[in-house]
């Protein structure tokens, strides 16, 4: 990072207040710049003609607001850099990262603490609000595990994939299909659809996976655009832009959730509530993602999960160690395609409806966005990511227009503050001499 | 054949537009090594600027179609080269000499924000326009088929041509050029030879910005509805362009932006319109795997 020459002035001219005017000036020039077109005039719709609307109240509120802001910020660190006696102030080192240290430390225990709040969940909450409570920690659960999914090939085997989406609708769809064609329960029907993504994730990875990074990336994103476009012209077997409907709901081991003689709640002697499948639903969720967690934990022990990591680092050296790369990639992609496929089937049983609105790009972008800023490898950070990009949409509901917009901002703003993720902390998974073992060395040296 | 001749006449034309586009990302992609993906949302904006501008000068009352042309011409370039620059300020330079993934994301962010940004302040319903160069001329013939070339592909056509030449005198003559190839081959080496290497890579985001808003006007004018949606798919078929045409190569980008357009006119004509898409993107796939470098690319020696 280079230290900007600017500040320094600020010593030998103790007058912070006109470079701070300038550089406030200089910014709302710029915002002039931007805003004049797209936020000082609005091209509205009038009938078939377009008509200008001059929006001169909404550029100045936008000047004024960047000039203000600048203006304080430049003005404190002038002063700031003023008081320090014009020495280049260190950039604070972006390795500084107790937090994620702290939390990746502990991740066993927080993770067990959240398994319980999870489990918990559904018995404490007020009726009131539970179903929409269940609906978003459901919702929570499947970015949980897309997170965690994606996590394995972008995170571990270092493979840029824009296209996840794609193995979601895969899943979603073939749950849907084979769900309303066959009528076949939900536990035929869900690892068929895991095992239909990881077919597409090994036919898709077969060609593409000998490309490196960015064009590897590209090509995934033009898979998951094919599949999207295939989803809405394939009428006759997909429904096209209509989607699938009536896609039976989940039943507790072949026993429906029905009201009366044979459902669920007779059979059980309890009361007939709608809300004992959407529970059931949600902990079966909540069951498979804290599989798919053991899973990922597990593979990195094996030899199939530390070439991944192996890979990531050096491909080179991996290859000269005898490992074969294309099959070690494409396990991890078929992995990950098999968790998204189990992810889209929960997606399209808990709707009851699919459609391909459902599996855009936007889509992808949202999982990669929950594994990078989650701290790539990091199983807490998923997590962490899932809950914020979520969660923060939910909250601020009423601002609909303005959510993805700030959705977006959050992205950039995060990347910028913390680029390597929230709680990116990355312990070696294997050490040639153990922790315990290296401070005995010390103490006999 | 007839028939064969018009869609070559069209496909060029949509060629000519990711082509120009398809610049952007290439010459982005050769500097710092990184997908702009906030690309095609500046193209989507050069096109709403185009539309105002149209729109204001409508309102001021000019009417004498070439004059209008090129206030609306210069207007969409100057303000979509701010645009531009702004993107690359806040965006990606901070995350200068950061690991990979992050400029990316940063630039997904940023392209979901510029695209919901522009639906909330300019709405969400597409913007028609009325059609502002109208004609064109009969080439020949046959049958009942008559082959035609619009003034307006003809504007587009001429003023792609003269953007390419300017642009390629801009990057082999000027000192500007020089000091972009520098930092393309060498980033440490060029700054401590006295490049401003952030000053140029800026002038690069620019450059690509500008070329993109000229794309968006040609396709305000050969298309006449623009939505705040276009950059997506539009930026998406450039990139592939560029890649098919070997990233990082100029006369690469320019060509697989051809070559797009070409296949998906063709395509549509004599296949069905609606996997235009997929055509696309399967010769994307296949042009990789037997090639990985592109059309134009030069192989990657890989060093240990």
């Amino acid at each position: 990072m280079t230290v900007q020459v600017k500040d320094t002035s600020a010593a030998t001219a103790p007058n912070v207040l006109f470079p701070a005017l300038k550089e406030a000036f200089i910014a709302s020039l710029l915002i002039v710049a931007l805003g004049l077109p797209l936020l000082g005039l609005k091209a509205d719709n009038q009938g078939p003609d377009l008509v200008l609307t001059k929006r001169w109240d909404l550029l100045g509120i936008a000047v004024a607001v960047m000039f203000v802001g600048r203006f304080v910020l430049a003005f404190l660190r002038g002063q700031k850099a003023a008081r320090q006696g014009g020495l280049p102030q260190e950039k604070k080192k972006s390795g500084d990262n107790s937090i994620a240290r702290l939390l990746n430390q502990n991740a066993k225990v927080l993770g067990l603490l959240g398994l319980l709040c999870a489990i918990l969940m559904p018995f404490v909450i007020p009726d009131a609000n539970a179903r929409y409570v269940i609906f978003i920690s459901t919702t929570f659960m499947i970015y949980i595990m897309l997170g965690w999914g994606l996590n394995i090939v972008v995170g571990l085997a270092g493979l840029l994939d824009l296209g996840y989406v794609a193995f979601y609708a895969v899943g979603a769809y073939s749950y849907a299909l084979i769900a309303t064609h066959f009528g076949w329960s939900f536990w035929i029907c869900l690892p068929l659809a895991g095992l239909f993504a990881a077919f597409f994730g090994v036919v898709l990875g077969f060609p593409v996976l000998r490309l490196r990074g960015d064009y590897l990336a590209i090509v995934t994103l033009g898979f998951g655009e094919i599949i999207r476009v295939i989803l809405i012209n394939w009428g006759p077997v997909t429904g096209g832009p209509n989607g699938i409907g009536g896609i039976p709901a989940i039943s507790f081991f072949g026993i429906e959730f029905s009201r009366g003689e044979g459902g669920f709640a007779s059979d059980f002697g309890l009361e007939y509530s709608s809300m004992h499948k959407i529970i059931f639903l949600y902990f079966v969720i909540l069951g498979m993602a804290v599989l798919t967690n053991l899973f990922t934990q597990r593979m990195r022990k094996l030899p199939a999960g530390r070439a991944w990591e192996a890979l990531r680092e050096d491909e080179i050296a991996c290859r000269s160690l005898g490992i074969n790369p294309t099959n070690i990639k494409l396990s991890a992609f078929a992995l990950g395609a098999m968790f998204g496929g189990f992810a889209g089937s929960f997606f399209s049983v808990r709707a009851g409806f699919i459609s391909p609105e459902s599996f855009t790009f936007i889509e992808s972008a949202v999982i990669l966005a929950i594994v990078v800023l989650g701290g790539m490898g990091s199983q807490m950070g998923v997590v962490m990511a899932a809950a914020l990009i979520v969660l923060l949409p939910e909250t601020f509901r009423q601002f609909a227009e303005y959510r993805m917009l700030a959705f977006g901002v959050a992205m950039v703003l995060i990347m910028v503050w913390r680029p390597r993720g929230l709680l990116a902390f990355r312990e070696p998974t294997i050490r040639l001499h153990p922790k315990d073992h290296q401070a005995s060395v010390k103490e006999a040296a | 054949m007839a028939y064969f001749l018009q869609q070559l006449i069209n496909g060029l034309t949509l060629g000519s537009i990711y082509g120009l586009i398809a610049i952007g990302y290439t010459m982005v992609y050769g500097i710092i090594g990184m997908i702009n993906f906030a690309h095609g949302e500046i193209y989507m904006i050069g096109a709403f600027i185009s539309v105002i501008t149209f729109l204001v000068l409508g309102e001021l009352g000019i009417s004498y179609i070439p004059l209008a042309l090129v206030v609306v011409l210069l207007c969409t370039m100057v303000l979509t080269g701010v645009w531009g620059w702004t993107v690359e300020r806040i965006a990606y330079r901070p995350l200068r000499g950061s690991f990979r993934l992050a400029p990316l994301i940063s630039a997904i962010g940023m392209s979901i924000a510029l695209q919901n940004g522009v639906q909330v302040s300019q709405g969400a319903r597409v913007k028609p326009i009325q059609p502002i160069i109208q004609g064109g001329l009969t080439l020949f013939h046959q049958g009942d088929f008559d082959v035609v070339v619009s003034y307006l592909q003809i504007f587009i056509l001429v003023l792609t041509v003269a953007l390419m030449i300017g642009f390629t005198w801009l990057i082999t003559r000027t000192s500007l050029g020089r000091q972009q190839r520098a930092c393309e081959q060498d980033r440490t080496m060029a700054g401590l030879v006295g490049v401003n290497v952030d000053r140029t890579i800026s002038m690069t985001f620019v450059m690509g910005a500008v070329l993109a808003s000229v794309a968006g006007l040609m396709v305000t004018l050969q298309y006449g509805v623009i939505d705040f949606y276009i950059g997506f798919l539009a930026g998406m078929k450039a990139f592939t362009a560029a890649v098919l045409g070997g990233i990082g190569s100029l006369p690469g980008a320019m060509l697989g932006g051809l070559l797009i357009g070409l296949i998906e006119s063709f395509w549509s004509a004599y296949f069905t319109i609606e996997y235009k898409d997929v055509a696309t993107f399967g010769i994307l796939v296949l042009v990789l795997i037997f090639r990985p470098t592109g059309l134009l690319g030069k192989p990657e020696v890989e060093k240990v």
